[in-house]
């Protein structure tokens, strides 16, 4: 089985994430093995059209550890980069704990 | 460019690896873990993360264009294309594409913190990822969301009636008051009081209450998207209308 395709945002530019939540995520994504990519901003990659966040949504099963569904699947489909409806899961850091986010992140089925 | 990876990466601590990315991502850098092309590799080891920072900056070259972390963001899901933002919005954040479909345009004009646009929404479609408070920051949409977004700011009742309404009111006990007292600055303080109180409802930046458009404002701007929406689909008529006839071998004669 494929390990997910794992993003990480830090959500750098407003302190809407809890410090301590997103720290902890991070912290447990740098112990880990795992490959993943960690981005400052998603809404700045979203405003600036950024060509990765199309590659994030290739259809590769893609896990995204961020804030609401909601605002993450629109970000990406302002950035005409739309999520596809299968295989992504975003894990909201505003509202879960790390232990929650972290947990799911890393889990090893996809 | 701002993708970065940790060239030593398997050769640091989980702490190391940790301090180097989060000062990374707080300066802007993306951080890729896992070779890849297009990435800028930069050496930790031995290095403060603050140094890591510095080496990235170097390596990057010219610094980035900056941007700004307040815009709104559509939901097409809840959109009915009903252009109270675009009528709305002071800014011409808003405009519509060649299918006439709302869309954000000049995200950059948006105002820091001004929610408004998002509060005259009649189906909360409008987002500000950065918001402190649900729905408006992406969270789920309750019915009784949509009741009190309804309730709240009906344009029309915003515009044309709570808003208006109540500064009217509140300019005419200012005149009469100004009229008898002779004090300007009285009236203007009231009405600031009136603008002030109202904001702090709505979660609106005062700046943006003061310069708020009158109904006829409104109005007239929401003619003026009509005409041109009016003119933009009478000029593709028009090159419709104007294609050569299409030629005997075409018709299959």
């Amino acid at each position: 089985m494929t390990a997910p395709r794992l993003v990480y945002c830090h959500c750098a530019y407003a302190k809407v994430v809890p410090a301590e939540v997103k720290g902890e995520v991070l912290r447990r994504l740098c112990a880990s093995g795992r490959e993943f990519e960690a981005v400052a901003d998603l809404c700045e990659m979203s405003a600036r059209k950024d060509p990765e966040l199309r590659r994030y949504a290739d259809g590769t099963p893609t896990r995204i550890a961020a804030c609401f569904p909601r605002a993450v699947k629109w970000l990406f489909h302002a950035a005409q980069a739309p999520l596809p409806a299968q295989g992504v899961e975003v894990l909201n850091m505003r509202e879960k704990t790390a232990d929650e986010v972290a947990g799911r992140l890393l889990e090893e089925d996809a | 460019m701002n993708r970065v990876m940790l060239a030593d990466d398997a050769s640091l601590s989980a702490e190391q690896r940790y301090g180097a990315v989060a000062a990374l991502l707080e300066s802007g850098f993306n951080v890729r873990r896992g070779a890849a092309e297009g990435v800028l590799p930069i050496r930790a080891s031995g290095r403060e993360p603050r140094a890591v920072v510095d080496a990235a900056l170097a390596a990057a070259g010219a610094p980035r264009a900056p941007w700004k972390p307040w815009f709104p963001v559509i939901d097409y899901d809840r959109c009915t294309n009903c252009m109270q933002c675009l009528t709305f919005c002071l800014f011409d954040v808003y405009g519509v594409d060649k299918n006439q479909k709302i869309q954000v345009q000049h995200e950059t004009n948006c105002k820091t913190d001004c929610p408004a646009c998002s509060r005259v929404c009649p189906e909360v479609a409008i987002l500000f990822p950065k918001y402190k408070a649900g729905p408006i920051n992406g969270d789920v949409v309750k019915q009784d969301d949509v009741k009190r977004e309804a309730m709240k700011v009906d344009i029309s009742a915003l515009l044309g009636g709570d808003l208006y309404g109540a500064l009217r009111t509140r300019q005419t006990e200012a005149r009469q008051r100004f009229s008898t007292e002779r004090d300007a600055s009285k009236a203007l303080l009231e009405r600031k009081r009136c603008l002030k109180e109202l904001g702090k409802q709505l979660d609106i930046p005062d700046e943006v209450l003061m310069s708020l458009p009158t109904v006829e404002d409104i109005q007239s701007r929401a003619e003026r998207a009509k005409e041109k929406m009016a003119q933009r689909q009478a000029r593709s008529q028009t090159v419709k209308d104007h294609r050569p006839p299409p030629s005997d071998k075409e018709w299959g004669i």
